[in-house]
This record gives C-alpha cells, structure tokens and sequence, in this order.
C-alpha cells in the first residue's frame, strides 16, 4: 500500500519521455494562467485537508489519553469500549499518520509485523484485553504508546501536504481496507475491524469530497459515479450498524465479507481515476 | 498493513511536474541526451501500439457470428461468469459498447487506451500483456437467463426477449451443483494460446465492468498445447483418453448451420447467427481412475486408450459400431459406455470445446482438484445437449469416476460489425 516514491528525478525523465513521444500532438495553449489558478486550487484542497488530518489526530490523542489511563487504572471494561472508536481517528488520517515511518508501527502494528521485542501500540494492547482479559503487565505498553501518540502529534505539524499524497491516500484508504479490514487481520483480538474500516472509507471521502470541486470541472461523470459508489459503501455498512458501533467481524456471513469487497473494489476502482485533477485544463 | 519505511520527509511528493513546463525547461533539444543517459530509452514504445501491422496469430475479433466458437481450440481458456449489479439498463448498454472497443483491442494485440501522460493515474491497460504475441486470443460473450428476469423481475426490459430455449438446465440424475459454480447473468470466455493473454483479457473487462458487474465464478482450464503436439491429435482428457473425435466439422459450413448457429426459425431474431452455450463443470475423481484396470476403463469410454479407436477396432477414425458383437453375442461396446450412450441415434450432434482444469488439491479430501470445463454449443439445446446428457446421466458408466458440480448456459451473441457493439441486436 505504498505509495510508489519515485524520485523526482524519475519524474522528470519520464515525463520528457512522454512529451517527446507525444509531442506532434501537443499544440501549446495559452492557459498557463488557468493552469496557475488550477495548482492554487489544489493547493488550498491540500491546506483544508492538512487542518483535518491534524484536527482527527488531536481527537486520536485525546482518545488515547482515556484509552491508556484506562489501561493503566486496570479497567478492562472501559478500555474494551474505547479501543474501537479511539483508532477510528487514526485510521481516518491515516495517509498523514502513515507518513512517519517511524511512529506508525509503534502506534499501529500487529503481532508479526515487527520483532516481538519490539512490539507495542494499540494492537498489542487489544491482544491483553481480549486474548488474556488483563491489563496487567500492559502498563508499560500504554504509557508507552501515549507517548508516541503525543510526539505523532507534534510530529503532524511539519507535514507537507501535496496533492500527490491527497491523491494516493484516497485510493490507499481503501486499499487498506481490501487488504486488512475487509479479512478481519488488523483486529483480530477484538474483531473490531468494521471501525476501522469505516474510518478508512471516511478518510477517503473526506479527500474526494475536498478534491470535488476540482474533478467536477474535469469529469462531472467521474465524480457521480464516486459519490454513488460511496453511497453503496455507506449502505452496507449501515446493515452492521449496533448501537452506536458495529457488529463484530466475527458476526459478518462469508457473503457479507464478500459484498463488502467488491462494494469497495466497485468504489476504489473509479476513485483511482482521481489523479485527473492534476491534468492541465 | 502498510510497510514501514522511515520517511520522515514528505518534500520528494513534489508538486505536480508538468510536461510542458518540463519542455520549456530543458529545451526541446536536451531531450536525446536525457534519454540517453536516464536509460529510460525503453519508455518510448509505450504510447506506440505494439501490433503495428502484425496479422499473426490474430483471430478477428469482428465478423457474422463471434469468435471463440468455431475457432479451433487454443491452448488456454480463461472463463468468467459475471452478476450484473447495476439495475440500469443504460449502463449495461454503454458496458457493452465499452467491452467491444476494448475486446477488438485486445484480440487485435494492442494495449487498452492509449498511454497516459498523467502519472497520478493507473494506467488504462493492466499492462501483462504488453509485447506478448496475439497467441490468437478470442473473447466470446455470452447471456445467461437471468439476465432477462431474475426472481420474476423484467431487470432491464428484456424480458419479452428470453429465448424459450434459454434457461436453467433441467437436474440430472446424479447432479451435485453447487451455485460457486453455476449460473450468471453474463459470461466471457476469453480462450488463447498464452494463458497470460486470456487472463489479461477477461481481467480487463472486469476492471472495466467493475461497479456494474462482479465476477460469479471464474476458472481456467487448459488442453495439450500446440507445441507439444504438433500433430494436432486429438486431444487427451486428463483421464488419459481422446476426446473430441466426433465433432462437428467446424471448417463446413453446412454443418455449423446445421448444428450450431441459431436461425431465424428457431427463435428470437436478436439471437441470429448466435449459439446456445452449455458449461458444466466436472468434478474427475482422479485417484479412483488411477486404480481402474485399464480394461474397465475402456469399457467405461468405449474406446481403446492409446489409439482412440472404438473397441474391437484399429483407429480413431474407425467407424463406430454399436451392434457389433462378440463370438459370446455381447456387445464389443457397452451399452453404458461413454461413446454408446453421447452418440444415441447419432443425429443430434453438439459442437465440444472442452477444457481441463486442475485447481490444486481439494482441502477436504487431499485429493486433486481436477477436471473438465466442459463447454458445447448448439442451436437448440433441447434438442441436443439436454437429451444427450439425459442419457449419460442416467446410465453411463463414466459416472462413477465423475461428478457434475457446477452448470450454465448462455445465450452467445451474434458476431459484431464494425461500428456497431456485442449485444447491439438484443438492445437495439
């Protein structure tokens, strides 16, 4: 789910690359200041999502604070309840989150990811709670994981966001959902995985609905179509709804699972057509 | 779960890089000496069409009735049974449209769309194809009876328009269906000589299809390839034994008219120059023919393995003589072989395009997962492969070492002309 790093000089080769193959077509308009107003555009959509991102991460470390004092005071019960819904802030942000490769699997790995020595953060936490019903012993994980949560925090700040990453975050949302939520590996304690995954379809619609304005102006036909899908997804998720949460993964039928999939698979497989915005008009 | 690398820095997302600005940068003139020296002299073929005037091993995809049928068989078969999802008639029609420019692309060899400048989006083909030969790819679409009513729904006006002929196959005795593997509203038998290229082709169209359509079942199957028998036998079942010696000639047309295309008598006008497709899928028990005697096996076909010839006889090719006897007064050929009871009175004939399959090992079992993707046309089904099975499933001798797990039929489209798109008759 990585977002290809090609350097900036690849960039730039290929796309000489393309323009010479391509250049007997390439008549030069005289719209470099549409073109201007086009990257200010993007621009300011990159600005509005830099203050959401950094808006869900200071609810993730305010739900970490109840979440880890829980931990720490041995209230079970209450740390079960907020386990799901804290994540559910990072997991929207998680195209920002992700960006420090550092503090993303100490907050966010799961059992196998990294040396077991070295494994902490939410998901070792879930495993105390439902696999041995105890949180004792996970003391040192909480506090440690408050205060990786805490430097994230301060860390955000200095994110520089690009259309580039707008662009492949949306797509990776929902990829992390195909590859993860929608088999129930990233909770498999807790089974809290439709969180998590409504959270990553949220994120996403948040970048498409922020990108809108701008993919209209390319294809109108393009952005119906994402908003129906999205509307497919939130259709189904609805149906799991319990309470104020959801039902566990464990609860879902195989074809439940399976028409999840596809309904992100139906959604993803447009929204990856988004990357049009950054065409010249 | 994502990959963790340390990126501390998000400075290399640049900004977008615009070719033109690119061009004014370095001059039009510095272009050779970058790629030269970036090694990316390769990527200049990629907006170029790779087929440029290349007619080998081409099928074409346009023509009075669809490719993939009479074609004789190519090595590779990748079948796909679609649900459609959409409840728009609209957007079934535009499917379509969207399939047939892609599918006369593909079968001609060339990528899908044309190369993209724009990196910050996939690419419009799925690129696995990319420099590989034709290898004679068809894709040959198909209507399931579903597609006209489902659950007594007219889904999109079609319904006035279900052939009688097209519908769920009556159960045969013995049927083990399971629905993982039967039924669909829409099917695409992509067949080529690279199983990479029949792959390539039916995962396109889905990708195209996706959000209208999904996938319902999908299997591949393969025969002997081209190159291991250059002869051009018969090919072999996976239960060692030629299959598909009598066949209609696909190369007579009066045959093909006789028994396979859909005429103007026998039913809707927009199935003209169609073809009723039937696809079981049969489960071979493998291990259990393994320790046949080979003289039971034998009876079980009716035919000698290594020759092919019908029992008592010396070839293939040999007349087959149900009445014939031995010294005893039994008959050479069992009654319940495989040949005595496909053949009957020998008028009905259906055209066989069988492919193998092997999907590993069954779970349960530990036993192979193998079989044959059996695949026949016909202009009347009720006519032809109904009785025929009828027969078969009743009595033949085979159905000890068989299991009929999953099964489909399809109405397949009249060809296409230029201009016009699959399924333009039935919409139109």
């Amino acid at each position: 789910m990585k977002k290809a790093k090609a350097s900036l000089a690849v960039l730039l080769s290929t796309s000489l690359l393309f323009g010479c193959a391509q250049k007997q077509e390439g008549t030069e308009p005289a719209d470099d200041k549409a073109k201007e107003v086009g990257a200010s555009k993007l621009d300011g959509v990159s600005s509005e999502y830099r203050e959401y991102a950094i808006g869900e991460i200071e609810e993730f470390v305010n739900a970490t604070e109840e979440f880890t004092t829980a931990v720490s005071a041995g209230d079970i019960e209450k740390a079960k309840e907020l386990y799901a819904p804290a994540r559910m802030h990072y997991e929207r942000a998680e195209p920002i989150a992700e960006v420090f490769g550092d503090l993303d699997p100490k907050i966010d790995a799961r059992e196998g990811d990294v040396k077991d020595e070295e494994w902490g953060g939410y998901h070792r936490i879930e495993m105390g709670l439902w696999k041995e019903n105890t949180t004792k012993g996970y003391e040192k994980y909480a506090e440690q994981l408050m205060s990786d949560v805490n430097l994230l925090r301060a860390k955000v700040e200095t994110v520089e966001v690009t259309p580039d990453l707008l662009i492949t975050g949306a797509v990776d949302l929902l990829n992390e959902v195909s590859t993860s939520k929608v088999t129930g590996e990233e909770d498999r304690y807790s089974h809290t995985d439709l969180y998590d995954f409504v959270a990553n379809v949220e994120g996403a619609e948040k970048i498409y609905e922020l990108l809108t304005p701008a993919l209209k102006e390319k294809d109108e036909k393009l952005a119906e179509e994402i908003q129906k899908r999205f509307d497919d997804v939130y259709g189904l998720l609805e149906k799991h709804k319990e309470g104020n949460g959801y039902i566990s993964y464990t609860d879902l039928k195989e074809s439940e699972v399976k028409e999840l999939s596809q309904a992100i698979d139906a959604l993803a497989e447009p929204l990856s057509q988004i990357g049009i915005v950054t065409e010249e008009s | 779960m994502k990959e963790h690398t340390p990126k501390d820095e998000t400075g290399l997302f640049t900004k977008k890089v615009s070719r033109r600005n690119m061009l004014k940068t370095a001059g039009v003139g510095g272009i050779g000496v970058v790629i030269g020296a970036s090694g990316f002299g390769g990527l200049l073929t990629l907006s170029e069409q790779k087929a440029k005037g290349q007619t080998k091993d081409i099928v074409p995809f346009y023509g009075a009735h669809q490719a993939g049928i009479t074609t004789e068989a190519q090595d590779n078969l990748y079948f796909a049974s679609l649900e459609v999802t959409t409840d728009k008639r609209s957007d079934l029609i535009q499917l379509f449209k969207d399939w047939t420019e892609a599918a006369a692309q593909m079968t001609a060899g060339n990528l899908i769309g044309e190369a993209s400048l724009n990196t910050n989006m996939p690419p419009k083909d799925t690129g696995e194809a990319k420099e590989l030969s034709p290898s004679n790819l068809t894709i040959t679409f198909g209507v399931g009876p579903t597609l006209f009513s489902k659950d007594g729904k007219d889904r999109f006006g079609l319904k006035s328009k279900r052939p009688a002929e097209l519908k769920d196959l009556p159960k045969f005795p013995l049927d083990a269906l399971e629905e993982e593997w039967s039924g669909g509203d829409i099917c695409i038998q992509a067949c080529a000589d690279d199983l990479q290229v029949a792959f390539h082709a039916v995962r396109n169209l889905v990708r195209i299809g996706r959000g209208k359509t999904i996938i319902h079942w999908a299997q591949t199957g393969f025969q002997r390839t081209k190159q291991a028998d250059s002869q051009k036998t018969t090919p072999r079942n996976l239960f060692g034994f030629k299959d598909g010696t009598v066949n209609p000639d696909t190369n007579d047309d009066n045959e093909m008219n006789e028994h396979v295309w859909v005429k103007g008598e026998d039913g809707p006008d927009w199935l003209v120059g169609g073809s009723y497709m039937v696809v079981r899928r049969i489960q071979m028990y493998i291990e259990v023919w393994d320790r046949t005697i080979l003289k039971e096996q034998e009876n079980t076909f009716g035919r000698h393995r290594d020759s092919g010839a019908p029992l008592g006889m010396k070839s293939e090719f040999d007349t087959v003589d149900l009445e014939a006897k031995d010294p005893n007064g039994n008959r050479i050929i069992p009654e319940d072989s495989h040949v005595s009871l496909s053949r009957g009175d020998g008028k009905a004939k259906i055209l066989r395009r069988p492919y193998s399959y092997a999907d590993g090992m069954d779970p349960k079992t530990g036993s192979f997962n193998a079989g044959l993707l059996f695949i026949c046309f016909q202009r009347n089904p009720s006519k032809q492969f109904i009785p025929i099975q009828e027969r078969l499933a009743k009595n033949d001798k085979l159905n000890e070492y068989i299991v009929h797990r999953g099964s489909a039929m399809f109405a397949c489209l009249p060809g296409v002309k230029k201009g016009g798109y699959i399924g333009d008759s039935l919409f139109g």
